[in-house]
């Protein structure tokens, strides 16, 4: 056997190796940087686009009344009966607001006559206004028999105009608003009587057929009801089922059977989990449609295999050498499980338990089979109320052909991204505190 | 409360717990001064056998040593001691181990108390990430053998100061036993299990993952926690097998070739095997 020749860690074709080492590690390492400026740039794209156009949708255009709320315009309400604040609410309810909104446009222009003009200027305010004036006089009857100022919603096509700057380069046949009601909007400009503001209306207000009153709240209300179902439903028996799959059950071919199944469900379409919830609560169990609860349900069976696996994941990531040296002082099962195990497993299945709250938050899918697609103007006040959810509310205003609902759209997203920032936030907070506690 | 009165309670509740052990297990006809008494004991991983036939005595108040090269099953039969195999799938123990002339593997016997009478110390460190305070203390309150607070603060502060390590310790109880050096560590493990007061502790190598300052601590330690307790510990060094047993059996391949008093083991061995192991000729 010979011996090996000496190695020569200086000749040139060894720099040239420990040249090319280090090539290939400048690429590697540049690919990286690449790759993540990249995606970071698209996720700027995105945000700043959805951002942009959503921005417009927290601002409304607002049109400056000045009603006088004549008494004797509301029959069967007496001057008396406002002096001596007995008036009949359901009486101001049956009021003509309408009519009284009409007639303070048309005292801002005077020269307008005949009734197509007058409908046409009518057109510049939403049909809000009227409901506004009548919430506002139902708040305080003592407002009867004098003029009031208010800002009312504008009119979805003024709206529109005003965000595009008065400016207007489309033929008159080919949009909804004519000369002369651009010109009327133009004078209410000049005049200081027409405003954009920053309005927390899309934040309160319910779904609407009219895009400038139509809000987010209650989406946001049926969105927080539902993901409490979820939570309430998937993440106790997640973590129960983590625990005994993980701890508790013998390893043979049955939990190896079992475990192929969960890892299978996670990957099932959401639609499914749609028709699931479909057949058994409302065809089986017959509960109510387009209801938070089933919703939740629904969100909770397709949550369950993703919280069971990461649980499980977190929990066997705990070392063996605490189980032991738990088992070897006398602790049960139980107690090992409860003491030591699974509070060191918490913040991975808090994490795996974030991850399929984030997934239910954003499905639209199962829920379109459960009608929460349904158009809810009411903000839901129980689990059993009619809702919808961000998403299907996204859905539905991505879907309607006014334009003014794309930048409601947009602004719903943000809403949405806000909500999932909220639940992320809670979660990370939660997992250093408990983290924080070893 | 003065330390006087903590010191008088404890003397109560200690001789309360052993009157109690004492009448639970009535003595049955012991052989010799057997604590643990294994007869025949086999070990089956699957369809692998670990242990062959193992016969031992582990005597009251001596330290006895399993010395073997890897993999011969010392562990493995230490493990038998306090039932920690039973938490491995697919280990099968057969044969009879008695503890105070009772058969652990009796179906009747309750585990969690079988494991508080016979303690263990593990080859690693392994401190709860818990407070050291909460680390001694996590027997007695899973046992009930002190609930409140001050007792909870008694058991710790006697442990600790057992285990050697109540005056590093005492001013930071509420930090981290994590945080604490190697050393420190395994003697907080070694307070951990003498908190429930076991008759028995085992240790399987406790020290071969400490630099020589900390092992010379904790050999120590075992020689004053003789007076108290039984011990069995498994080692690899010899040395150690010397220096703190009474008693000495040799493992190899899963068989028990050699027991007997640690010197005799080490200077006059019976068996060839023995002799070339403890001569560094294998293993």
């Amino acid at each position: 056997m010979s011996e090996l020749p000496p190695t020569d860690w200086f000749s040139d074709a060894m720099r040239q190796r420990t040249a090319r080492r280090y090539r290939r590690d400048r690429i590697f390492r540049g690919v990286g940087l690449a790759g993540i400026v990249l995606a970071l740039g698209m996720l700027a794209v995105l945000l700043v686009g959805i951002a942009s156009s959503g921005y417009q949708g927290f601002r409304q255009t607002q049109i400056y009344l000045s009603v006088e709320l004549d008494v004797s315009a509301f029959p069967g309400i007496t001057a008396e009966d406002v002096a001596n604040d007995t008036v009949d609410v359901e009486k101001i309810r049956k009021g003509p607001y309408g009519k009284l909104v009409r007639e303070s446009l048309m005292a801002m222009f005077p020269d307008v006559s005949g009734r197509s003009n007058i409908r046409e200027l009518n057109k510049l305010v939403s049909v809000g206004a009227k409901n506004q004036l009548r919430h506002m006089l139902m708040a305080d009857s003592s407002l009867l028999g004098q003029r009031v100022e208010l800002w009312v919603p504008s009119g979805v096509d003024v709206d529109g105009l005003v965000k595009e700057g008065l400016q207007t380069d489309v033929p008159e046949a080919d949009r909804r608003l004519s000369d002369q009601q651009v010109e009327w909007v133009r004078q209410l400009d000049e005049r200081g009587l027409l405003q954009t503001v920053l309005s927390d209306d899309f934040i309160s207000a319910g779904d609407s057929r009219e895009p400038e009153l139509a809000g987010i709240w209650g989406a946001v209300v049926g969105s927080a009801l539902t993901l409490l179902v979820t939570l309430i439903v998937s993440m106790p028996l997640g973590v129960a089922a983590a625990i005994y799959l993980e701890e508790f059950a013998k390893k043979g071919r049955l939990s190896d059977w079992i475990e192929v199944n969960i890892n299978n469900l996670a990957a099932v379409p959401s639609i499914v989990y749609g028709l699931l919830g479909l057949a058994i609560f409302l065809n089986f169990f017959e509960m109510p449609r387009s209801a938070p609860v089933v919703g939740g349900l629904t969100l909770a069976m397709m949550t369950l295999p993703t919280i069971i696996i990461a649980g499980r994941v977190a929990l066997a990531a705990v070392p063996p050498s605490i189980r032991d040296a738990a088992t070897g002082l006398g602790a049960s099962k139980m107690q090992v499980t409860f003491h030591h195990t699974l509070p060191l497993a918490m913040p991975g299945i808090l994490t795996g338990s974030i991850i399929g709250m984030a997934r239910a938050l954003g499905e639209t899918a199962p829920l379109l089979m459960i009608g929460m697609v349904a158009f809810v103007v009411d903000i839901p006040q129980a689990f059993d109320d009619s809702a919808t959810v961000l998403p299907v509310q996204v859905f539905l205003w991505a879907d309607r052909p006014e334009r003014a609902f794309v930048e409601k759209a947009s602004a719903a997203i943000l809403v949405l991204l806000a909500f999932l920032l909220i639940m992320n936030g809670v979660a990370i907070y939660l997992r250093n505190k408990f983290e924080k506690k070893w | 409360m003065s330390e006087a009165a903590f010191a008088s309670k404890e003397e109560v509740s200690v001789s309360e717990t052993t009157s109690e052990n004492t009448v639970e297990q009535p003595q049955h006809s012991v052989i010799g001064e057997g604590k643990f008494s294994a007869r025949d004991v086999h070990v089956f991983y699957g369809d692998n056998e670990a242990i062959k036939g193992v016969d031992l005595e582990v005597e009251s108040h001596k330290v006895t040593a399993l010395i073997g090269p890897s993999g011969c099953g010392k562990s493995t039969f230490l493990r038998c001691l306090n039932r920690m195999n039973d938490t491995i799938d697919g280990c099968r123990v057969t044969g009879d181990i008695l503890l105070d002339g009772d058969n652990i593997y009796d179906p009747k016997v309750d585990v969690v108390q079988l494991r508080a009478r016979v303690g263990m110390v593990f080859q690693k460190p392994n401190p709860f990430p818990k407070s050291i305070f909460e680390n001694v203390v996590y027997g007695p309150k899973i046992h009930g053998l002190a609930t409140r607070q001050d007792e909870l603060e008694h058991v710790a502060e006697v442990s600790l100061k057992r285990a050697g390590l109540w005056d590093e310790v005492s001013d930071r109880l509420d930090t981290p036993g994590t945080s604490l050096s190697g050393g420190q560590q395994q003697r907080l493990c070694i307070a951990r299990a003498i908190a429930v007061s076991p008759e028995v502790i085992l240790m399987d190598e406790p020290c071969s993952a400490l630099d020589p300052i900390a092992t010379a601590r904790i050999e120590e330690l075992i020689d004053e926690l003789r007076e108290k307790f039984s011990i069995v510990i498994v080692t690899h060094s010899m040395q150690q097998a010397a220096r703190v047993s009474q008693k000495t059996a040799f493992f190899h391949l899963g068989e028990l070739v050699e027991k007997g008093e640690t010197e005799q083991i080490f200077t006059n061995p019976r068996e060839d095997r023995t002799r070339d192991y403890i001569t560094g000729r294998f293993g």
